[in-house]
């Protein structure tokens, strides 16, 4: 067998097929067998009985955007760590460890600097102070 | 050598004198074709099984929740109540299917499928035992995690696209804590690839034995604590109490799935179930030896050697003997999922985000680290090992 075989990669093609058929199938059925009466008030947004009032498209909290500004920091970062961790224990076995012992930690200490400057600009906390004025408390769930 | 279900039936005669058989038949090497019936079929075996233990997943949730209350819990249905899940499928596939005249149709028909096929497309790398694994992927964990990340999308999707408030805030917060608490578990995961020396399942499991101190869980203390911060990551990412701010149900109605009925809810609560198995699955498989059975059983050489039996015949008793050891601790696992969800209070959505940033987070790269200079400073030697030889050059000084 060969080192790259295609192969290796059908059983992840026939799960996605299974995944759409089992999911599209069961609403397929459903829509053969089920009910299919809509009014106006059934099709309306859930709001607690109320009738809706406007969009949910509406501007949203902006601490989802600083965290996903953070995650995605961290994550491309941690990407990049896969390959070192990876061949860490065959290059420690012939003597090598130490200079991708001193890899691992510098791109720690890149992640450490990374987190530490959020945690010092604040944009860690949910609730950036309390003092302020109310701009952030009040929306606050 | 990639392992998968195709290799190891590979082995045995019946194999080989089909695949000649068809060859000669169809006048081209069929050996491919052969191993395309033979990964259809276990993908099946696969699903099948998957989507019971979600299905019973449900019931075990209740069943569990109504004996830590001190209840009954569903006992109508078959015996025990344990076809409960069932008549829940029957009841969804029944029920008339809304879809809000203001949602964004595609978007909103599309969320379930995704989350759908980002926890089925997992189920390949998820190791079953040393011989039945449907795909044996180099890139192993690094793909798991991409592909897990697919059902965050869908469930982002999903409670945008419903434009219901409730659905909006409830997407909101899935997205937001799925993608936090992807970070913790991903550097801690790392930090176990650091010991394993591979990304492949094979190769992370092969480096531990079937015994408690041969796990990676007592390697060293770093991935002891590891451990924690993965199980803890993985009930944030699946979305389970007491992470369940997605869903919250005593503020946010149902979160992201408030708008979806019948059976569009039923995939989502599907892929959530099969999700938990998976990530239990993946922590029994980095931390708790995997399939691993002790005193090497599961490779069937010391049946062939005292009993004198024939060697598949030995090795496919190995084979069950490693499934029923990954499919208890899993199982176990997914128990205690249960038990921790009937037992601590929700979070508060500030307390999630300082729980993943100022704790998690920091501990976990603190283990990276650790991880790392252990494996340099004691040239990848567990603990138990270390106190092992000392104790005897202690014995052999006296």
């Amino acid at each position: 067998m060969s080192t790259f075989n295609l192969d290796v990669y059908m059983p992840v093609v026939i799960l996605i097929t299974l995944a759409v058929l089992v999911a599209g199938g069961s609403i397929l059925l459903g829509s053969i067998i089920r009910p299919h009466h809509p009014n106006q008030l059934k099709e309306s947004a859930y709001e607690c009985g109320e009738e809706p009032i406007g969009t949910a498209w509406a501007n949203f909290n902006v601490r989802f955007y600083v965290i996903a500004l953070i995650f995605i920091v961290f994550d491309v970062e941690s990407a990049l760590m896969f390959p070192v961790a990876a061949i860490f224990k065959k290059f420690n076995e012939i003597g090598l460890g130490g200079t991708l012992l001193l890899s691992i930690l510098t791109f720690t200490l890149v992640l450490v600097a990374g987190i530490a400057y959020c945690w010092k600009k604040g944009d860690l906390d949910w609730v950036k102070s309390f003092n302020a004025p109310q701009v952030n408390a009040s929306k606050d769930k | 050598m990639n392992s998968t279900v195709v290799t190891y039936l590979s082995q045995s005669k019946e194999f080989s004198s089909v695949v000649s058989w068809l060859t000669n038949l169809l006048g081209f090497d069929a050996t491919s074709f052969v191993a395309f019936v033979i990964f259809a079929i276990g993908c099946l075996i696969v699903v099948g099984a998957l989507a019971t233990i979600g299905g019973l997943g449900t019931y075990a949730e209740r069943k569990i929740s109504a004996d830590l209350q001190m209840r009954q819990g569903p006992n109508r249905v078959g015996p025990y109540g344990i076809l409960q899940f069932l008549a829940d499928g029957v009841k969804m596939i029944l029920k008339e299917d809304i879809i809000p005249s203001q949602a964004d149709r595609f978007t909103f028909i599309l969320a379930p499928f995704l989350c759908m096929v980002g926890v089925f497309a997992t189920l390949a790398v998820v190791p079953f035992s040393s011989g039945f694994m449907l795909a044996d992927l180099n890139a192993g964990v690094f793909y798991l995690i991409g592909m897990a990340s697919l059902v965050g999308v869908g469930v982002f999707l999903g409670g945008y696209s419903s434009n219901s408030k409730w659905s909006m805030l409830g997407g909101m917060r899935g997205a937001s804590q799925i993608i936090s608490y992807e970070i913790p578990g991903t550097i801690t995961i790392i930090s176990i690839v650091l010991l394993a020396g591979g990304l492949s399942f094979k190769t992370l499991i092969s480096g531990q034995g079937g015994l408690p101190q041969e796990w990676y869980l007592f390697h060293n203390p770093f991935a002891f604590m590891g451990f924690f911060v993965y199980f803890t990551s993985a009930l944030a990412e699946t979305n389970r109490a007491p992470f369940d701010l997605p869903e919250a149900e005593s503020e946010l109605v149902s979160g992201y799935h408030t708008e979806y009925s019948g059976m569009r809810f039923g995939l989502f609560a599907l892929a959530e179930y099969i999700e938990v198995f998976v990530v239990c699955g993946v922590a029994v498989a980095l931390f708790l030896g995997g399939y691993k059975v002790p005193f090497d059983l599961g490779s069937g050489k010391i049946l062939v050697e005292k009993l004198g039996l024939d060697s598949m015949f030995a090795q496919n008793i190995g084979q069950l003997l490693e499934l029923g050891s990954f499919f208890t601790k899993t199982l176990l696992l997914y128990y205690v999922v249960i038990w921790v969800r009937w037992t601590l209070p929700r979070l508060r959505v500030d307390q999630l985000m300082t729980l993943c940033w100022k704790y998690l987070t920091p501990v976990a790269l603190f283990n990276l680290i650790g991880c790392a200079v252990w494996m340099y400073a004691f040239n990848g030697k567990s603990i138990y090992s270390l106190i092992f030889e000392s104790a005897v050059t202690v014995a052999g000084h006296h």
